[in-house]
């Protein structure tokens, strides 16, 4: 973990009347980090992004970027920071050239004008468009503008809020390909609730619900997470009842339900395994011996809403176990 | 602030707001001109004055409506206040931009006069006090027009209230006629009247209090913006 800090965020609190869009959220970055905001919409990853940036105010807490408050030292602490919002602040009846120029002056830029914004404009791929009005462009192409906006100069912070959002399979490939490039002398932080996107770029991951932080960890840790626990479904020509038993019996299944999805002779089961058991191995086998064929075996349970529904269960039994833990010292 | 600037003043002539606001402002301006000194055989300017406060009052909020209600539409108000500037320097921006535009159009009306110098003994005096006057009506109305397009997303919305807003301020003088002579609110409604204090100017009489009231107004309205944007940030 880097010792500098780029972004403090400590008890923040967002409330809108009685609903709290924020509670109580509190996280480190460190300089050189690729951080995903994984959540659901309205889960408060925007709004987190936008007291970061300064946009909004937060309710209680504070937020700092570069070790300056963002109440405190607004103008300083913008400096550091170039933001994406979910939707681009581009201006339609600006050409290309015109807004980044705009931007650049807005920013007050000390760097070299036409070689800064030309290596923006290379790296985001805008070179074909450069001199057309933003209002003709595809929201694709209004979303990479969005994205040089945030570029120009060079933040040492860069907060992406759904940065592929609207933008083709293509599209979508190369502005994870900018966002890894960035992240080699950025401090990235994205928000999205794409899980493949946060497994590809990010190397740390924290995950939002409802205004809460309900998981923060390492990417890898919450991919083993993931596996943690596995359901299969699996389809299997043969005699139901037996395959039952006989899954049944194999080595690290916790449970087998047979679905009741039937497709001629062939029957759909979820296997619930043991925590860290792999069953795949040992289901071909089984049916190779009993010349059952295996029409298909996939991993279920690891969409984002899974995993939503299994942390969230986790943070409840959690606070459950801490409470219980209070009540008895009450005692 | 001085991007924002830039920027206003841009987008003014990309647009047909900007052209829209110079012809009506320089045809119609023209218009009251020639009705008021050259049709009407005189060289006093009192009416020409009058009138261009009340088409002024009908035409500044042309230049305001969009300032503040589109980019809060469009969202780019997003980059403007994650920017590094002040709210008070993107508010300023707009405000200098705006009067700009409306100095601009005034001091190519003005030229008009040029045409009496033949004919008459011009009080150069008393019609630079009337521009100065008239310029600096004009800024309170844009910034009350700033102040109302800040606080909605319809520009037609932020015409039509900026409007009545104007139009309100400049006939509350009106309701004198049915006070007593000696009764407090009519000290009061002279006061805070545009209007009274304007006639004050077109008669010839450069009244320190007058400007001293319109610019703390025009600031008092420029502030209600700052902190309106500065208000929202924590709603």
């Amino acid at each position: 973990m880097p010792s500098i800090k780029m972004v403090k965020v400590e008890n923040l609190v967002k409330r809108y009347g009685q609903n709290y869009a924020l509670n109580d959220v509190s996280f480190e970055i460190g300089e050189g980090e690729v951080v995903g905001l994984l959540g659901p919409n309205g889960a408060g990853k925007s709004t987190t992004m936008n007291i970061l940036t300064g946009y909004l105010s937060s309710t209680s807490g504070r937020a700092s970027v570069g070790g300056i408050d963002i109440l405190e030292d607004p103008i300083e602490a913008k400096r550091l920071i170039g933001f994406l919002p979910e939707q681009p602040p581009v201006y339609g009846d600006m050409t290309v050239e015109e807004y980044l120029d705009f931007v650049f002056d807005l920013k007050g830029c000390t760097l070299d004008r036409t070689s800064h914004l030309e290596g923006i404009i290379a790296s985001v791929k805008l070179g074909d468009v450069r001199r057309r009005l933003i209002a003709n462009l595809s929201k694709g192409y209004k979303q990479r503008v969005g994205i040089a906006q945030a570029l120009v100069g060079d933040p040492k912070l860069i907060v992406f809020d759904e940065p592929t959002v609207g933008l083709d399979p293509k599209q979508i490939l190369e502005v994870r390909n900018l966002i890894r490039t960035l992240s080699k002398n950025h401090t990235v932080i994205l928000s999205t609730h794409i899980l493949a996107e946060v497994q590809a770029v990010c190397e740390r991951v924290i995950i939002i619900n409802q205004g809460k932080i309900i998981a923060d960890e390492k990417t890898q840790e919450l991919t083993r997470t993931i596996e943690e626990g596995y359901h299969y479904q699996v389809k299997i020509c043969g005699p139901q009842r037996d395959v039952l038993a006989a899954l049944s019996k194999l080595h690290g299944v916790k449970n087998v339900v047979a679905t009741g999805e039937r497709d001629a002779d062939s029957y759909a089961y979820v296997i619930e395994t043991l925590k860290g058991a792999d069953v795949r191995k040992a289901v071909f086998s089984l049916c190779q011996t009993k010349s059952w064929p295996i029409l298909g075996l996939c991993p279920t349970g690891t969409d984002l809403e899974s995993i939503f529904i299994r942390l969230v269960d986790k943070s409840n039994g959690a606070d459950d176990a801490s409470d219980t833990k209070q009540k008895r010292r009450a005692h | 602030m001085l991007a924002i600037y830039k920027k206003e003043m841009r987008s003014y002539f990309t647009g047909v707001i900007g052209y829209v606001f110079l012809v009506l402002f320089l045809a119609i301006g023209g218009g009251i001109f020639c009705l008021s000194t050259l049709y009407a055989m005189t060289a006093n300017a009192s009416n020409y004055f009058i009138y261009m406060l009340i088409f002024s009052a009908v035409v500044l909020p042309l230049l305001t409506m969009k300032s503040f209600s589109d980019e809060r539409k469009t969202k780019t108000e997003q980059l403007l206040l994650t920017a590094p500037v002040s709210i008070t320097g993107m508010v300023l921006g707009k405000f200098l931009a705006a009067v700009t535009m409306f100095a601009g159009a005034l001091l190519v009306n003005s030229l008009c006069f040029l045409f009496l110098i033949p004919f008459a003994q011009l009080q150069f005096a008393s019609i630079i006090g009337s521009f100065v006057a008239l310029l600096l009506v004009g800024v309170v109305f844009i910034a009350i027009g700033l102040f109302i397009s800040s606080l909605t997303e319809n520009q037609l919305t932020a015409a039509i209230g900026t409007m009545a807003v104007i139009l309100v301020l400049l006939i509350i003088g009106v309701l004198n006629t049915f006070l007593p002579n000696d009764y407090w609110l009519r000290y009061v409604i002279n006061c805070i009247s545009f209007f009274s204090r304007f006639q004050t100017f077109v008669s010839g009489i450069f009244d320190l209090s007058g400007i001293i009231y319109y610019l703390t107004v025009g600031a008092l309205f420029v502030y209600l913006t700052v902190r309106t944007y500065d208000r929202r940030r924590y709603n």
